[in-house]
C-alpha cells in the first residue's frame, strides 16, 4: 500500500466570506460551518472561534483535536466507517491542512476533558498550542444523555475537519511525503537482512469517553488485527475518548502517529517495518487475556523480531500493557513499551499499576501528577466551570484571579504515550 | 552576607570519645570543629564556619530516639545555623540511621537545608534517601576527602536555592523521585532507537526501571461469618450525592467516611460516583453496583453475616499515588479495627 501525503501549509486562519485557502491562509465561512454542525438535532447551540499560537487564550474542556484532510486520489474517503463509506483507505493521495486543527469544546461530558493554553507555561506541554485552531463550542440539547452527548460532539469535530479538508482537494501541495508498506512476504524479501519490526498500538476501550473507533467499529468489539500504517493517516482510527486529557490519543494523534512516522524513517535502513497491529484495553479480565494472547500470537505468526508497543491511558490499561509485553517477550520477541507515569505529585510513588521484569525497555511520556500553575489568560474559549473537577484538578484548582493550579494530567496531550512529545522523566 | 553558619553532627566514635563502650554517650554540644569537621571546614574554603558540633552516642540515639532527637534539636536550634551537616556515616548502620533521622528533623523543624553522607548499602540510605540529600560515600572513613568534595558543592547549591542536578552529577544517592524534563528527541524516536539497540544487542537505558511490587498476603479466613461485622471500602468513588468532601476525580488527596446505617439500598437520588476513570453512567444509575449495600443488607437479614458496619470508606483510585492510598488505608484501617470490624470487602470499579 502506497500513500502520498500532500502538505498544504497553513500559516493563518481567519473568518471569511467563503471557506477557502489562499496563500497559506485558511478562510472559514463561520455561518456555513455552524449550519453544518447544527444539522445534528442533538446539538442545541454551536459557536466557532479561532485560537492562534501565542495568543492569550485558554481552551477548555477540550474533547478532541482533529486535523483536516481530504482524499485526492485512491479508494475511500477520510474517516472511513464513520463519515465516509467503509471502504479501505490508505493508498493513493491525501491532502493535509498542515498547521491547523479543529478543536471541540463545550459543556463537559465526563471528567476527562482537558486544557489547551495557547501561550505561557501550559503551552509548552501541549502540541496543540502550536497550531491555528478552529474551535467548535458545541452545547448539547438539554435532555441529552452522556453517551449521546459524546457521540454528537465527536461527529461535530469530524464533520468540521472534513468540511475544511475538502477545500484542499484541488490544491497543489507545498510538500509531499510518501509512505509505502508492501505485502508481508514481499517486504520480508525486500529487506531480508534487516530485523523485522512492527508497531503494536493499544486503543482505549474502557467505556464512555474511553472509546476508540476503527473503521467505525467500537474498539471494545475488536479482536487484535493488522493494518497498513497508511490507513490511519486517512482516519481509519478516530478518538471517542478522553482518558485523562494528558494521555488520550486525540484523532489528530492517530492521523499523525509518531511511532509510525519514526518506524517509516528507519524502514529499509535499520529495520524492516512490517506494519501495525491494533489491540484494545477492555476492562474485563477475559477480554484482557484474549486480546493480549491474540496480540502475542499475531506477532509470533508474522515472524517478527521486535515490536514497539504504545499504551493509551493509565491504571487499568497498565495491566494490558504489561500482559502484552510479557506475552510477546515470552515468545522471544523483543519489545519496547511507551507509557506515562502517575508517580504522585512528589514523584515518590511507583509509576505504573503493574510491572514485570520483562518490561526492560520503557519510554515514558512523563509523570502526569506533576503540578503546574497556569496563569490567567485574557480569553477563555469554552468554560472554566469544570476546572476543579476535571481529572488532574482539585478543590481550589481555579483561583479567583483566574490562575489554575493543576496536575499536568489536565493538559491535553501532555504525557502522550505515542511518544508525540519530548517530555520524559528521570530519577532523582 | 557573612559566612554560612554550619552545625555539624557526629557520633561518639568520630568525635574521638570512644568506640562501642562509649556508644551510650548522651547528646552534648561543643563550640568547636571536631574530627571530620576539619575536612568539611577546609572544603568550604572560608565560605562557612562550623559554629557548633553536636555529638551523640549511637546506642543512646538508637534506644532513645525520640528523646535524643528532642535534645539534639534544642542543642542545634540555639546556634541559628544556615546549614546542617551530619556525618558522613560511611557504612556504619546505626550512625547512618542517626544522621538520617537528625538531618530529616532539622530540615522539617528548622526549615534549613541538611545533608549527610553514607555508603550506598548503609541501611540509613534506603530509609532516608527520599527525604534527605545523602552524598554517596565510600564504605569507610578513607573516603572522607572524596565525600567532602561532593558535600560542599551540593550544600552551597542548596543554600543558594540553585537547581540540583542529577544524582550522577551531584554525587548524592538516587532519591527515587521521578522528575519530568524535556528530552532532545520525541518519545517515539527514543522508542525506535531503543528497539534498534535492543535488537542489535547493544546497550540501552530504559527510562523507567521496573519496581519491586508490594504484595500483601491475605489474612486468614473468617470462621464464623454469621457473627462477623463487615465493612465496605471502595476505590470506586461512591459518595453521597453532590460529593460533599470534594474528593478529586483523579489523583485523590483524601478519602471520605460516610454513614450508611439509614440505607438499605443506594440510588441515583442518594449517591453517585466521583471517579473520573470509568464510565460513570451505570454506577450513577445504581451506586450499589460499585458499593453493594443492597446485597449486604440482604445477607444481614438472612443471617449470613453478623452486620454491615455503620460507615463506609471511599476514595477515587484513578491516578492516585500509591503513597496516598497507603496513607489513607493506614489511617482508616486503625479506625476499622478499633470499631470491631472483622473483615472488609474492598471494591474497585
Amino acid at each position: 500500500m502506497h500513500l502520498e501525503l500532500g502538505h498544504i501549509l497553513i500559516n493563518d486562519v481567519q473568518f471569511g466570506q467563503q471557506t477557502a485557502i489562499e496563500n497559506g491562509v485558511l478562510y472559514v465561512n463561520k455561518e456555513e460551518l455552524i449550519n453544518l454542525i447544527k444539522e445534528d438535532e442533538h446539538i442545541s447551540k454551536v459557536d466557532v472561534e479561532i485560537a492562534k499560537p501565542g495568543e492569550s487564550i485558554r481552551i477548555t474542556p477540550v474533547k478532541d483535536v482533529i486535523e483536516p484532510r481530504v482524499k485526492v486520489e485512491g479508494p475511500g474517503g477520510i474517516f472511513p466507517g464513520t463519515l465516509s463509506k467503509v471502504e479501505t483507505v490508505g493508498s493513493g493521495k491525501t491532502n493535509v491542512l498542515k498547521g491547523c486543527a479543529v478543536v471541540t469544546t463545550g459543556k463537559i461530558v465526563g471528567f476527562q476533558e482537558g486544557i489547551v493554553d495557547m501561550t505561557g507555561p501550559g503551552a509548552e506541554y501541549t502540541p496543540f498550542s502550536k497550531l491555528n485552531n478552529i474551535v467548535l463550542i458545541c452545547e448539547p440539547r438539554e435532555d441529552l444523555k452522556q453517551h449521546d452527548h459524546e457521540k454528537a460532539v465527536r461527529f461535530a469535530g469530524l464533520k468540521a475537519a472534513s468540511y475544511l479538508g475538502k477545500v484542499a482537494k484541488e490544491l497543489t501541495p507545498d510538500k509531499v511525503e510518501t509512505y509505502e508498506t508492501l505485502p508481508l512476504l514481499e517486504s520480508i524479501e525486500k529487506y531480508k537482512d534487516l530485523p523485522k519490526v512492527a508497531y503494536v498500538q493499544m486503543l482505549q476501550s474502557q467505556g464512555l469517553l474511553h472509546d476508540t473507533y476503527v473503521y467505525g467499529v467500537d474498539a471494545k468489539q475488536i479482536i487484535p488485527t493488522i493494518l497498513y500504517p497508511t490507513e490511519i493517516m486517512d482516519g481509519a482510527i478516530i478518538s471517542g475518548n478522553c482518558v485523562s486529557a494528558c494521555d488520550k490519543n486525540t484523532t489528530y494523534h492517530h492521523q499523525n502517529n509518531p511511532v509510525v512516522e519514526d518506524l517509516y524513517a528507519q524502514h529499509g535502513k535499520e529495520v524492516n517495518f512490517l506494519g501495525e497491529k491494533i489491540t484494545n484495553e477492555n476492562v474485563n479480565l477475559a477480554d484482557k487475556e484474549r486480546s493480549s494472547d491474540w496480540t502475542a500470537k499475531l506477532v509470533e505468526f508474522l515472524g517478527l523480531d521486535g515490536v514497539v508497543i504504545s499504551q493509551e491511558g493509565f491504571g487499568n490499561p497498565d495491566t494490558d500493557l504489561i500482559m502484552n509485553c510479557k506475552k510477546i517477550e515470552e515468545k522471544g520477541i523483543k519489545t519496547v513499551i511507551i507509557t506515562d507515569e502517575y508517580a504522585g505529585r512528589d514523584g515518590a510513588s511507583q509509576s505504573l499499576a503493574d510491572a514485570h521484569l520483562s518490561a526492560d525497555a520503557v519510554v515514558t511520556g512523563g509523570n502526569a501528577n506533576e503540578v503546574i500553575v497556569l496563569p490567567k489568560m485574557d480569553k477563555v474559549i469554552g468554560t472554566l466551570d469544570y476546572t476543579d473537577i476535571i481529572a488532574g484538578g482539585f478543590d481550589g484548582s481555579l483561583s479567583p484571579d483566574g490562575t489554575i493550579t493543576v496536575e499536568i494530567q489536565a493538559i491535553t496531550g501532555a504525557t502522550n504515550e505515542l511518544g508525540f512529545n519530548k517530555m520524559s522523566t528521570k530519577m532523582l | 552576607m557573612g559566612n554560612i553558619r554550619v552545625v555539624h553532627y557526629l557520633n561518639q566514635f568520630f568525635a574521638g570519645i570512644g568506640g562501642e563502650e562509649k556508644a551510650d554517650h548522651r547528646p552534648e554540644v561543643r563550640e568547636a570543629v571536631v574530627g571530620p569537621g576539619m575536612a568539611i571546614k577546609a572544603g568550604f574554603k572560608g565560605q562557612a564556619d562550623i559554629v557548633a558540633t553536636v555529638i551523640c552516642g549511637d546506642s543512646y540515639f538508637g534506644e532513645n530516639t525520640e528523646e535524643a532527637k528532642a535534645e539534639i534539636l534544642e542543642l542545634i536550634k540555639k546556634y541559628e545555623p544556615d546549614l546542617f551537616i551530619a556525618g558522613p556515616a560511611f557504612n556504619a548502620g546505626r550512625y547512618g540511621f542517626a544522621c538520617g533521622e537528625v538531618a530529616d528533623m532539622v530540615q522539617k523543624e528548622l526549615n534549613i537545608p541538611a545533608i549527610t553522607g553514607m555508603y550506598i548499602e548503609n541501611p540509613g540510605a534506603e530509609m532516608f534517601k527520599k527525604s534527605v540529600y545523602i552524598i554517596s560515600t565510600k564504605n569507610s572513613a578513607a573516603g572522607m576527602r572524596d565525600a567532602v568534595g561532593k558535600m560542599v558543592p551540593l550544600a552551597l547549591k542548596l543554600i543558594n536555592g540553585e537547581e540540583i542536578g542529577s544524582p550522577e552529577k551531584e554525587g548524592y544517592i538516587e532519591r527515587g523521585l521521578r522528575k519530568n524534563y524535556f528530552a532532545d528527541k520525541r518519545g517515539s524516536e527514543r522508542a525506535v532507537d531503543m528497539i534498534i539497540k535492543k535488537l542489535k544487542g547493544e546497550e540501552y537505558k530504559t527510562e523507567y526501571p521496573m519496581p519491586a511490587f508490594d504484595r500483601v498476603p491475605p489474612n486468614p479466613a473468617i470462621k464464623n461469618m454469621s457473627e462477623a461485622t463487615i465493612a465496605l471500602v471502595t476505590s470506586g468513588g461512591i459518595v453521597p450525592k453532590g460529593n460533599p468532601d470534594h474528593i478529586e476525580s483523579s489523583s485523590a488527596s483524601k478519602y471520605g467516611k460516610y454513614d450508611i446505617s439509614e440505607f438499605d439500598n443506594l440510588t441515583d437520588i442518594t449517591h453517585e460516583t466521583a471517579h473520573g476513570g470509568y464510565d460513570p453512567v451505570y454506577a450513577n444509575l445504581d451506586p450499589d453496583r460499585v458499593l453493594p449495600v443492597d446485597v449486604l443488607r440482604d445477607l444481614e437479614k438472612e443471617g449470613k453475616i453478623g452486620k454491615l458496619h455503620r460507615y463506609f470508606y471511599t476514595t477515587v483510585g484513578n491516578g492516585t499515588a500509591v503513597a496516598s492510598a497507603k496513607a489513607f488505608a493506614e489511617e482508616f484501617g486503625k479506625e476499622l479495627k478499633a470499631d470491631g470490624v472483622d473483615a472488609v470487602i474492598l471494591t474497585s470499579t
